[in-house]
């Protein structure tokens, strides 16, 4: 059985307490690629590569089986915030 | 479950530090520059590439003692992997972000 869309959910929530998660499954159902968007309060005063190391080992149970993550956002909440404000202006 | 195997040996570990030092750039990749075999190595090539940076390649899918070893030398589980002044840049998402800064 492979890796499933709601277990890298919950692998993820449980261990980085996102405040916005998307996980989308980028296989066409083997749940052998996924796409990820993760904003969380633990990635603050952290650099990008420090980040995805965090996503990865967070999920390293999964990465036996994932062939392919991409890990699309890694923000914190603050960042998250400036990014739809800055798109929000741009959009008016 | 521990893990009574290690592909990367002391002898391996003074190899990949010769390696990833003997060029400015080095990307660990699946199949080549000019013939990449995986979309994500394919991105990264083509970043490099329109960066017009001198960098070398090496291909993981002809040894997979290398894949092996090269995931605990970089702390890292997938390819590809970029290497910059002899140290761990990132892999595809990273240098994406980077190269549209």
């Amino acid at each position: 059985m492979g890796v499933t869309k709601e277990g890298v959910e919950a692998t993820l929530t449980s261990k980085m307490n996102p405040t916005h998660l998307e996980v989308i499954d980028t296989s066409g159902g083997c749940g052998a690629s996924f796409a990820i968007e993760i904003v969380s309060e633990q990635f603050e005063g952290k650099r990008l590569l420090e980040r995805h190391r965090m996503v990865n080992s967070a999920l390293a149970e999964e990465m036996k089986e994932i062939h392919a993550l991409s890990i699309k956002k890694a923000l914190t909440p603050t960042q998250q915030k400036a990014q739809q404000e800055s798109s929000n202006t741009q959009a008016a | 479950s521990f893990r009574c195997f290690s592909a990367l040996n002391p002898a391996l570990k003074t190899t990949l530090d010769k390696v990833v030092t003997s060029n400015k750039v080095v990307l660990f990749m699946k199949g080549n520059k000019d013939f990449p075999q995986c979309g994500f190595s394919n991105t990264v090539v083509q970043i490099l590439k329109s960066l017009d940076v001198p960098f070398e390649t090496l291909d993981i899918l002809e040894n997979e003692l290398l894949r092996q070893a090269l995931k605990e030398y970089s702390n890292w589980p997938t390819f590809p992997q970029l290497y910059i002044d002899g140290e761990f840049f990132g892999g595809c998402d990273i240098t994406v972000v980077y190269a549209d800064d």
